[in-house]
């Protein structure tokens, strides 16, 4: 078996640090848009304005961040919501909820409490009932992460 | 923990066409399955994974949940009233529980 040199030694350890540090970002922000694409199904989100994500600028604590998504629709048998997936870019799994709505809604509307890890982008895609989809962001500063460690 | 005890905020009354707004919430940690305990293992995760609100049988909204909502996971949406009935809120646990609460509503 060859030995291990000094040198073979620090070749490796950078290359461990490299292969440690630089694919996770990129895979997390992959899969935030591996999750919209599997909801789209390759569809395009436009950022419409038809749909709006309500959340603070700055989250003081990011264990319970308030959010509120609206989507504009007249919520009919003929022309409604159907789901609405909220996906955070930034948290270690970029899933958060996905909403059921029916035209008995109402109102294509819901709100709820969300962790987020750090700083970052939340996305918001509305399917609506003739197939179209929908995007928003909302970007939020987080004081302090919320997926504990 | 203590047994999960759902709470929920619904109007007793609305009129005939109606929108109204229902707030629910279930006391649950929501262990997300990213913490570790004190010896370094990662604690399994249990959430709330789903809540549905079913109106005198018919399912009106729904949500698939993910580790990332917080603990105590809060839901507010809104349903048209048309009729009178009774509302079945249901949360399903990772591990198999399910918390149930009902409601009337009178519709005039």
């Amino acid at each position: 078996m060859k030995e291990i040199t000094r040198r073979d030694a620090i070749l490796l350890a950078v290359g461990l640090t490299a292969a440690a540090t630089l694919p996770l970002p990129a895979l997390a922000a992959e899969s935030a848009m591996d999750e919209l694409k599997k909801f789209t199904g390759g569809a395009d989100a436009r950022e419409s304005g038809r749909i709006t994500l309500d959340m603070p600028e700055i989250a003081e604590n990011g264990n319970t961040v308030p959010l509120t998504v609206s989507v504009d629709s007249p919520m009919t048998s003929e022309d409604y919501v159907k789901r609405v997936m909220i996906v955070a870019s930034g948290n270690p799994r970029p899933g958060v909820a996905t909403f059921h709505f029916s035209p008995r809604s109402g109102v294509a509307e819901a709100a709820t409490r969300m962790r987020l890890a750090k700083t970052q982008d939340v996305i918001a895609v509305a399917e609506m009932s003739d197939g179209s989809f929908h995007m928003a962001k909302a970007a939020v500063k987080v004081t302090i992460g919320g997926c504990g460690g | 923990m203590a047994k999960s005890k759902p709470r929920v905020k619904v109007p007793k009354k609305a009129d005939k066409g109606e929108v109204i707004k229902i707030k629910t919430l279930i006391s649950h940690k929501m262990e997300s399955g990213q913490r570790k305990d004190k010896k370094g293992e990662l604690i399994p995760r249990q959430i709330i994974n789903h809540f549905s609100a079913k109106f005198n049988g018919e399912t009106v909204f729904e949500v698939d949940i993910q580790p990332a909502i917080s603990a105590n996971p809060y839901m507010e949406f809104n349903m048209r009233a048309e009729e009178s009935g009774e509302f079945e809120f249901i949360w399903v646990d990772d591990d198999g529980s399910i918390y149930t609460k009902k409601q009337p509503l009178e519709v005039s």
